[in-house]
């Protein structure tokens, strides 16, 4: 059939120059491998901060310290231990009030020395972040109120200090002090990359402030609201509640803020726009400066055959057939240096996403972007030099020496 | 011009005529006889070709009147630089002339679009290049099966038709060998084998032997001299006098015009 010869010379022809092809399928590699890389990274991010909102569920409030301006200074106040015991004792629409502090501390067990992050709270967080036991118990509201000196450990910073399951009684320094080690985490996988609570090591929030930290400033609020449609109504209760605690004037702002699920989604939309922009202007100036660099070839191309298609335009070849052989020649180009970017693109993010902590997630819709990308750039970028071989003059075209 | 037109082709069947009535037609051309008469081929009338060199212009045929009927085997001699190979390529529909009119096989050249000229060039037409003009890279086969391939032909046709015209030539034990691999003469056969694989109404070969030495040369003017004898039209250009004899007719061309044609004695 035609098109099997039009296709057979086209591939001849790449085969014949195997080198300058692959120079030339350069920058459209690079290009999609970048596509391919940066939406695989993006799509991994993406999951990890939609399992973050997840974690956190739809009807869970958090409120933080703000900073606040006024008349050019800047001021920060953190949330304390008695905002949260006001919303505790105050708030109608809430099931559960869950005040966090931290901090980082030297942690020794045996020979072992690491620094870690303590996580002061009440049981309550446990089931609001639904994690799990490996061994062992979570604390409970005796320990909180007797302020022990319980600790229930992350997987990650379990297995870095050498603790197991059978560990479970032993004792271990947090900053110099003794805590026995009641409890040891299943593995939760890190939640977007910044917050990994396997890395954690919780202690009872009374232990943490009249204990260990000596003070009483705290990292926020999670609160657990009745029902999703109170969440407004609840965010109100707060703001009422925390205004008057912390004895604001009327004409103060609030110098603290709440983040909820509508928020996380809102600004996570935001940064995949911004993401989504620079990823198609990557995607955009490669491939342009890719498909520059086909279209150059496809003419140096043109010209080194302009005597064999002087001849297959004697031997009878319409323009259209011509410029079809050439077409074909740079989307072949093009979609070959495609897929070569695709595996290398895949390649790339699976080690970018091995060093982030997040998995690679490579959709068919971005591969079929690419392919559909690199066709694109073939016949945008060949047509020229297509149309310019069809367009050749039999005769002088036999005369080009 | 387009006002002449119908006086031009009045003539041009009165000269037809004469055609038909002066000569006998070859041997074994039977089946291409058209109601008992001679087809007309070639008919050219005022043909001009300007070719512009910046400012320069180049009057390569100045009026040409060339009429060729079926089964004809001409020779077109003149000295270098005279428009032969001009002339051929028009014929060929390979370029297209400045002013005149070119009825080829009765329908006319000069208002054809590229899809249709192309349908013409690998149809009728059957060319024979001095420098053979093979592709570098394809076996002897495949170069003989590309006018087949633009012609849209199965590949087992192809393939069929490809090898008999080889084995025409000669050439049945070197149809895997690309050009490189081959003689002058044996390219030069290729290229007949490939001009004639299409069985085109006219074969056009230019200065066929030019590239070759002279008993390489009487071997492809035997085999043009073959096909003339099967009824195949042919137009050979040569400035050799002993090439020419091969051929029944002569025309012999000069700065551009015919200075003498033996069909019109
Ligand atoms: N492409 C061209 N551009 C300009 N002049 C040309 C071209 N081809 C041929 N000529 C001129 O036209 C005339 C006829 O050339 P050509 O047909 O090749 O002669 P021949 O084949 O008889 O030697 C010559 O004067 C030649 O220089
Ligand atoms: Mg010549």
């Amino acid at each position: 059939m035609l098109i099997l010869e039009i296709i057979r010379v086209a591939f001849g022809a790449l085969l014949a120059n195997k080198g300058r092809a692959f120079l030339t399928m350069l920058g459209i590699i690079i290009g999609v491998g970048a596509v391919i890389a940066m939406m695989a990274i993006g799509a991994g991010a993406q999951k990890a901060v939609q399992d973050r909102i997840a974690s956190m569920g739809v009807n869970q409030l958090r409120v933080f310290a703000d900073r606040t301006t006024t008349r050019g200074v800047t001021r920060y106040r953190s949330l304390t231990t008695d905002d949260a015991q006001a919303l505790r004792n105050e708030m109608t629409l809430a099931t559960a009030v869950v005040p966090d502090m931290g901090g980082q501390y030297q942690v020794k067990y045996g020979n072992k020395n690491n620094s870690v992050r303590i996580t002061g709270t009440t049981p309550e967080y446990f089931s609001l972040r639904n994690y799990q036991l490996a061994a062992g118990r979570f604390f409970t509201n005796g320990d909180m109120s007797a302020s022990q000196r319980v600790a229930v450990l992350g997987s990650v910073a379990a297995e870095n200090l050498g603790i197991g399951p059978q560990d479970v009684g032993s004792t271990l320094r947090i900053g110099g002090m003794i805590f026995d080690v009641v409890g040891i985490m299943e593995s939760k996988g890190s939640q977007g990359g910044w917050d990994n609570p396997d890395e954690n090591i919780f202690i009872p929030i009374t232990t943490a402030q009249y204990r260990l930290m000596g003070n009483n400033r705290i990292n926020g609020v999670t609160v657990q609201v009745v029902a999703q449609e109170w969440m407004l109504a609840a965010q109100g209760e707060m703001e009422r509640i925390l205004r008057r605690e912390r004895q604001l004037r009327p004409e103060q702002q609030n110098d603290f803020r709440f983040f909820n699920q509508q928020e996380l989604a809102t600004t996570f939309a935001e940064s995949t726009k911004i993401f989504g922009l620079l990823l198609a202007s990557i995607a955009a100036v490669s491939l342009i400066v890719g498909g520059i660099g086909i279209m150059n070839i496809m003419l140096v191309s043109v010209t080194e055959r302009t005597r064999e298609i002087g001849i297959r335009k004697a031997l009878g070849a319409r323009r259209s057939i011509i410029l079809l052989q050439f077409l074909l020649e740079s989307i072949t180009l093009c979609v070959l240096g495609g897929a070569i970017g695709m595996a290398l693109g895949y390649w790339v993010a699976k080690v970018m996403a091995s060093s982030g902590g997040w998995e690679v997630i490579v959709t068919p819709q971005s591969l079929l972007l690419a392919v559909g990308f690199s066709v694109g750039v073939g016949l945008f970028f060949g047509i020229y030099p297509a149309s310019r071989a069809a367009k050749l003059d039999p005769i002088e075209a036999l005369r080009y020496e | 011009m387009k006002t002449a037109f119908p006086f031009v082709y009045l003539r041009s069947i009165l000269q037809a005529r004469r055609h038909i009535v002066g000569r006998i037609p070859a041997a074994g051309n039977s089946a291409k006889h058209w109601k008992g008469h001679t087809l007309m081929l070639i008919e050219m009338r005022g043909i001009e070709k300007v070719y512009k060199l910046g400012s320069e212009r180049v009057n390569a045929l100045r009026g040409i009147d060339l009429d060729v009927s079926e089964g004809e085997y001409v020779a077109l001699t003149g000295p270098s630089g005279s428009g032969k190979s001009t002339l051929m390529h028009l014929i060929g529909c390979l370029d297209s002339p400045t002013a005149g009119r070119y009825l080829l096989a009765g329908s006319d050249v000069s208002s054809m679009s590229d899809a249709a000229l192309a349908r013409v060039r690998n149809r009728q037409i059957g060319f024979v290049f001095q420098t053979f003009n093979l592709l570098p890279r394809a076996t002897a086969l495949h170069n003989v099966e590309i006018p087949l391939i633009y012609g849209g032909l199965g590949s087992r046709e192809r393939r069929r038709r490809a090898t008999a015209a080889l084995e025409r030539v000669g050439l049945a034990d070197r149809m895997k060998h690309q050009p490189n691999q081959m003689s002058g003469g044996q390219r030069q056969r290729v290229a007949v084998a490939r001009a004639l694989v299409t069985d085109p109404s006219i074969l056009l070969a230019d200065e066929p032997t030019g590239n070759l030495d002279t008993a390489t040369g009487n071997s492809i003017l035997e085999l043009f001299a073959q096909l003339h004898a099967s009824g195949q039209t042919i137009v050979l250009v040569t400035h050799e006098a002993d090439v020419a004899a091969h051929a029944r007719r002569h025309i012999v061309l000069r700065d551009g015009k015919i200075e003498s044609d033996d069909a019109n004695k």
